[in-house]
């Protein structure tokens, strides 16, 4: 009966063996966390383009709501930052919410509107008159209660949290629903799936995991200005980490997210261009000749990848 | 009084260069059904193509824009061919093509600032003469007239070329039914190339000019100006370029009344106009496939 679990919990152990023996051979705990904040992003983007087709070009409003949620309630309600996490990833479903019309435009449409949204959203946080409550332009400094092991562990849960979901969607009839949907919705329709409920609920666990994620990220970072959290390129690197891999699945993210971001530590670091011209060209050579991905590849073999 | 009669003729003149900031992009969707997320780059490769002009040959904007032409239709014939027969095959063009042209737009950006460096440039707007002109009691500087007009003669040209020459005739067949336009036997791929070398030209003029409505040129200018070409194509109406003009004027006024009167909230404008505008305006104004359930 579990059977069907193994490989995917297998797939699970391992990125949690590697996160927390790591720390000890390798002491740039500043990557370690990207990286891990990258895979559950990676995940939580997972959840809404690879089950349902839409491609959230503005993620990042997510994260950076979360990461904003979080920060006001440390701010001005004093409670623990494990707390405040959870009201991070609140804050960034609530703005889910509010965009719930946006899932009524289709494809690169929606793509568009959500990246309008999440610029929009930057603006407002960033704006010099909401001051006594963002803190506008200038920037949190959450340094009192700066934790870096503590928030390390709390973005490993984080990630596991969002593979299980991504398990979840995988082996029962809400993931079923959603591919049904993203196939052909009429015919989704016609077999009783809930369309607006069920791609309602993705949209929300997708953003839920993206303002954990923010949240916990402001947590470690501790000093931060909107245009970090809201910065364009954390939807676009989770874009591209997640196309590389290959989507739907819980280790195409995974994979993709290892191999590419370790590369942009190598190479991107230093002048971030080279590493830019890199991925536009991959992205472009992706969508040409490989469009579902280096699991694509593994499948063709017939490899079985959870 | 004043400051109202200022707001208003520079919104018009604003909108009027806007509304050929999103020509381009309306016409490569209009004829390919594609949407190009590196549109805005293509304005920002015109701008530095006119600054390096300038400032090693002293060469004119105006004179720049027929080696522009020149260039961008030798950029443009490959990149069709490169790219956009096989992904009409695909099982998704548009999106597809989407992220395809978002990954050129990455490609170009890093291209630029590797062969040229991340910095600003500009060209100074005296290049048209250190006087001003009025318009009913309100002065401008000269180059706000130059942009204008250049702006204005492109709609001219746009529209003679649709509704007066043999491919504007094709070209139009294409926009209104592709399958139909196929069967009376147009070659599809040639007219849809020229259009999409048209699309490309036109936003490099806009980035010639770009100096004097909106500033200094930087490589990563790209993202934000394709951001704000949508909202004005969808403002005018999608696949319909010379409905370009209305949502250029819509969103230059509306964009100086928000400079003047509430400027700390201007930035905030093209976006959530452009997802107010998605989600209201009725279906039939988006042609098909724009919403659905």
């Amino acid at each position: 009966m579990l059977s069907k679990y193994y490989s995917s919990l297998g797939a699970i152990f391992v990125i949690i063996f590697i996160f927390v023996t790591l720390p000890f051979v390798y002491n740039n705990q500043s990557f370690l966390f990207n990286m891990m904040m990258y895979l559950a992003l990676a995940e939580g983007l997972n959840i809404i383009y690879g089950f349902t087709g839409y491609l959230p070009f503005g993620y990042v409003g997510f994260f950076g709501a979360g990461a904003y949620g979080a920060s006001i309630v440390i701010m001005f309600l004093r409670i623990s930052p494990f707390l405040a996490v959870l009201a991070g990833g609140i804050a960034a479903v609530i703005i889910g919410i509010i965009l719930f019309p946006l899932l009524r435009l289709s494809g690169a449409y929606f793509a568009i509107a959500n990246l309008a949204a999440s610029q929009a959203l930057y603006y407002l946080v960033a704006n010099p008159n909401l001051q006594k409550i963002t803190q506008g332009p200038y920037g949190i400094d959450l340094s009192s209660v700066y934790n870096a092991n503590a928030s390390y562990y709390l973005m490993l849960g984080v990630l596991v949290f969002s593979m299980l979901l991504v398990l979840y969607m995988r082996k029962t009839d809400f993931g079923l629903s959603l591919l049904a949907i993203k196939e052909d919705r009429v015919t989704a329709a016609l077999a009783g799936i809930n369309i607006v409920k069920t791609r309602s609920i993705a949209w929300m666990l997708s953003a839920f995991v993206a303002g954990l994620c923010g949240a916990v990220f402001a947590w470690f970072t501790a000093v931060f200005y909107p245009s970090t959290v809201f910065n364009l390129n954390v939807s676009v690197f989770t874009i591209v980490f997640v196309l590389f891999g290959g989507m739907g699945t819980i280790v195409g993210p995974l994979l993709g997210t290892l191999i590419l971001y370790s590369m942009y530590n190598f190479i991107g670091i230093s002048t971030p261009e080279y590493f830019q011209l890199f991925y536009g060209l991959l992205i472009m050579i992706l969508v040409l000749f490989l469009p579902n991905g280096v699991v694509s590849i593994l499948q063709h073999w017939r490899i079985d990848v959870p | 009084m004043d400051l109202l009669a200022y707001t208003i003729i520079a919104g018009i003149m604003y909108g009027i260069f806007f509304g050929l900031v999103g020509l381009g992009l309306n016409i490569i969707f209009g004829v390919m059904r594609m949407i190009n997320l590196a549109h805005g780059d293509f304005i920002m490769l015109g701008a530095f193509l006119a600054f390096w002009l300038f400032y090693l040959f002293g060469i004119n904007p105006l004179l720049v824009i027929p080696i522009a032409t020149t260039v961008f239709f030798l950029i443009g014939f490959p990149l069709y061919y490169a790219f956009v027969p096989r992904l009409s095959k695909s099982s998704d063009p548009e999106m597809l093509s989407f992220i395809l042209f978002f990954g050129l737009s990455q490609v170009i950006e890093a291209v630029i600032i590797l062969a040229f460096g991340n910095n600003q440039r500009s060209i100074p707007s005296t290049v048209f003469g250190t006087s001003s002109f009025s318009i009913l009691g309100q002065s401008f500087p000269k180059a706000w007239l130059a942009t204008t007009l250049v702006a204005f003669a492109a709609f001219i040209i746009i529209y003679w070329y649709f509704r007066h020459t043999r491919l504007g005739y094709a070209t139009r067949a294409i926009m209104s039914n592709r399958e139909e336009a196929l069967i009376s036997g147009i070659d599809i791929d040639r007219v849809s190339a020229i259009a999409f070398c048209l699309g490309l030209v036109f936003a490099s003029v806009a980035g010639i000019f770009s100096y004097f409505m909106i500033g200094a040129a930087y490589p990563s200018m790209g993202p934000d100006l394709t951001t704000v070409s949508f909202a004005i194509i969808v403002l005018g109406s999608l696949g319909s370029p010379l409905g370009t003009v209305i949502g250029g004027l819509l969103y230059g006024v509306a964009v100086m009344f928000m400079q003047t009167y509430f400027s700390s909230w201007a930035n905030i404008l093209p976006y959530i106009l452009l997802i107010v505008i998605m989600l209201l305006k009725p279906e039939g104004l988006f042609g098909k496939a724009a919403r659905s359930a």
